[in-house]
């Protein structure tokens, strides 16, 4: 289990900073969102890796730890992806919004010369 | 007042959210009384600002410092907020800046387009929740909602420049974010906690496979406030979206940039202080030696500037490399010196920002950079609409507010960045810390130096240009409202050299303060939860 996340999260990484660098803004974006998934698995698994163990203990219980998961990375994660999704929202506003004013999708807002 | 005490700090984060949220109600047509809204807002956070001040320094507040528990969680378990000397200057600075900018955008900024005055107090909101947060991940949130608001606001009064500046800065801020989280979730990996005071504590007893966890963690979060703070090569992002967003905003900007700053400053301090054991001092060589190529990079920048939008940028770059490179130089004698150095520099950048717009008008309109940037707005840009009464001999004004933006930002005498910048050369010339060898002392004193010598170069070339004109045919018109702000600006500038020695006195007992690590940890994780009525 180790090893597949490990990797899922290396190719998640390894496509999003490629695509990142690209000069189409939608291939940014797409790449943002890729990045993005990435960082959420790696916080989670901050939280070391287990099956079947619940993050909820119940109140007033002297309880022991290691039969618990970590709550915290995974709440951590939630807040990530909101905050995380919101503002990759934004910047599809802005990329549109660009897209319409230059009538291009390049970053830069023009096209390169040696490309007309 | 009294009674309001242990709350009052929640005040600079709760009023903005509530205004702003508020204002999202109100149409655009009653922009007066939203912007009445705002300035209430913004002035009673001033008053608080003051008021926390004052507390801390009256000695009411135990070790200095006071504590918030949000939904009375006791400190690693739940959200801490810490008001200490260092917060509340800082937070006087952000209410400061933020009066002036927004006084100066009623004439004009803040009727174009919707939603300025919302966005203007989550800013506030988001820089005034940084400065007190005392966890990491709040840090990030409240990171997060500063950034949003400042996209929104980079974008106001959409036009090609600014959507094109806006789409690199949204990219470079939301990759720095991606960097910031994932700093995080190193640190808790390797710690188990995100409370700096408990952060403090756990990073000396560390054994050596999570200490390595925790320094790859913390200078991938070094990578995200670097980036914030415009530190070379992190900060090429920087001229371009202060030369495109509006003055009031880029003016609020030049305050982000020091946000990271105290960003770096609090957590370098707090976590890699001589108590850290083995991690002591990890990455100070990194923050001074990118603090020295940023200053380098600043005035090589400064001296290729023509507008006055990138000569103020360069001029941020400089300041931000400065401060980096004193706060990485370890000496903690010199850290009154460097936040008096952040304060002077920060309003004096912001005033000549404020000050650009309004000498665009000298030009006649074909003439001027503007121009450049008016084609194909979507949003219609009337400088006519701002013209209000002419104020005599406004651009005998001008000049005169110009000369003191130029002497405070190249650090001449008489005003305060002359005293800034004196006082940072004595502390090196002065300095007995062994912390860094004798020639970056020297390599540092140069720099700053040569940096001041570019400004100087720059300053001059805008004013001989834009002053000493002959084709001056467009009468002058300039409101109040415009030249209040810049006014009031340059006054603090003149009375910082009359304080200056109370004020540094105060600076001296903040960077006492930052010293204090056991302290800290002792007052924030010791605080008691409140068990009675007694609090509320």
């Amino acid at each position: 289990m180790e090893l597949t996340i490990a990797l899922s999260i290396g190719v998640l990484f390894g496509s999003g900073i490629w695509l990142i660098l690209r000069p189409r803004s939608f291939q940014v974006i797409t790449g943002l969102l890729l990045l993005s998934y990435a960082v959420n698995l790696f916080i989670f698994i901050t939280g070391r890796l287990s099956v079947n163990k619940p993050p909820l203990i119940v109140q007033g219980e002297l309880i022991d730890p290691s039969q618990y998961a970590d709550p915290l990375p995974q709440a951590l994660v939630l807040t990530a992806i909101v905050i995380g999704f919101a503002t990759t929202a934004l910047y599809l506003v802005v990329l549109l919004g660009s897209r319409g004013l230059t009538g291009t999708d390049h970053v830069d807002g023009k096209e390169r010369d040696s490309a007309e | 007042m009294m009674y309001l005490n242990p709350h009052l700090m929640m005040l600079p984060i709760l009023l903005p959210l509530l205004a702003g949220a508020v204002m999202v109600f109100i149409n655009e047509r009653h922009h007066r009384l939203k912007f009445l809204i705002n300035l209430f807002s913004t002035a009673v956070m001033l008053l608080t600002a003051i008021q926390l001040l004052m507390q801390a320094e009256s000695g009411l507040w135990p070790a200095d410092m006071a504590v918030y528990l949000a939904a009375n969680w006791s400190a690693p378990f739940g959200i801490v907020l810490v008001a200490d000397r260092l917060a509340a200057v800082m937070l006087l600075l952000t209410a400061t800046l933020g009066t002036a900018t927004l006084v100066f955008s009623y004439s004009r900024w803040s009727k174009t387009g919707v939603h300025f005055h919302t966005l203007f107090q989550l800013l506030l909101m988001g820089i005034n929740g940084a400065i007190l947060t005392a966890d990491l991940f709040n840090l990030f949130v409240f990171f997060e909602v500063m950034l949003a608001a400042s996209y929104g606001l980079l974008l106001h009064g959409y036009n090609i420049s600014r959507i094109r500046a806006g789409m690199q800065y949204i990219v470079v801020n939301l990759v720095a974010s991606l960097f910031f989280l994932i700093g995080i979730a190193l640190v808790y990996a390797a710690t188990g906690t995100l409370n700096f005071a408990d952060l403090a504590l756990k990073i000396a007893t560390l054994d050596s496979t999570d200490r390595f966890i925790l320094q790859t963690g913390a200078a991938i979060l070094a990578v995200a406030f670097l980036t914030k703070s415009a530190m070379w090569p992190l900060g090429f992002w920087l001229p371009v979206t202060y030369s495109a967003a509006c003055a009031p905003i880029a003016a609020m900007l030049v305050l982000l940039t020091k946000v990271g700053v105290y960003v770096i400053l609090r957590l370098w301090w707090l976590l890699f202080s001589e108590h850290a054991g083995a991690s002591a001092g990890f990455g100070g060589s990194v923050l001074l030696c990118g603090g020295l190529l940023t200053l380098a990079f600043g005035a090589i920048g400064l001296l290729a500037s023509q507008e006055p939008r990138r000569i103020a940028s360069f001029s941020a770059v400089i300041s931000s490399g400065t401060l980096l490179a004193l706060i990485g130089y370890g000496d903690a004698a010199l850290l009154s010196s460097a936040l008096f150095y952040l304060i002077s520099s920060t309003l004096a950048v912001a005033a000549f920002i404020m000050l650009t717009e309004l000498t665009d008008r000298i030009y006649t309109p074909a003439a001027s950079v503007l121009a450049l940037s008016m084609e194909a707005f979507a949003v219609e840009e009337d400088t006519q609409q701002s013209a209000g009464v002419v104020i005599p001999a406004a651009m005998a004004f001008l000049g005169l507010a110009f000369a003191a933006c130029a002497l405070i930002m190249a650090g001449l005498p008489p005003l305060s960045g002359f005293v800034a910048k004196f006082s940072i050369l004595h502390g090196l010339l002065d300095s007995s810390a062994v912390h860094a060898p004798l020639w970056i002392r020297w390599l540092m004193l140069a720099l700053l130096l040569v940096a001041g010598l570019s400004a100087i170069i720059a300053l001059m070339r805008f004013g001989v240009r834009t002053f000493w004109t002959l084709y001056n045919s467009v009468p002058l018109r300039l409101h109040p409202t415009e030249a209040l702000p810049i006014l009031a600006i340059l006054l603090l500038g003149v009375s910082m050299v009359f304080i200056a020695g109370p004020l540094f006195n105060l600076l001296d007992r903040v960077s006492t303060d930052l010293q204090q690590t056991p302290a800290y940890i002792e007052r924030v994780l010791q605080h008691p939860v409140v068990t009675t009525q007694e609090g509320l």
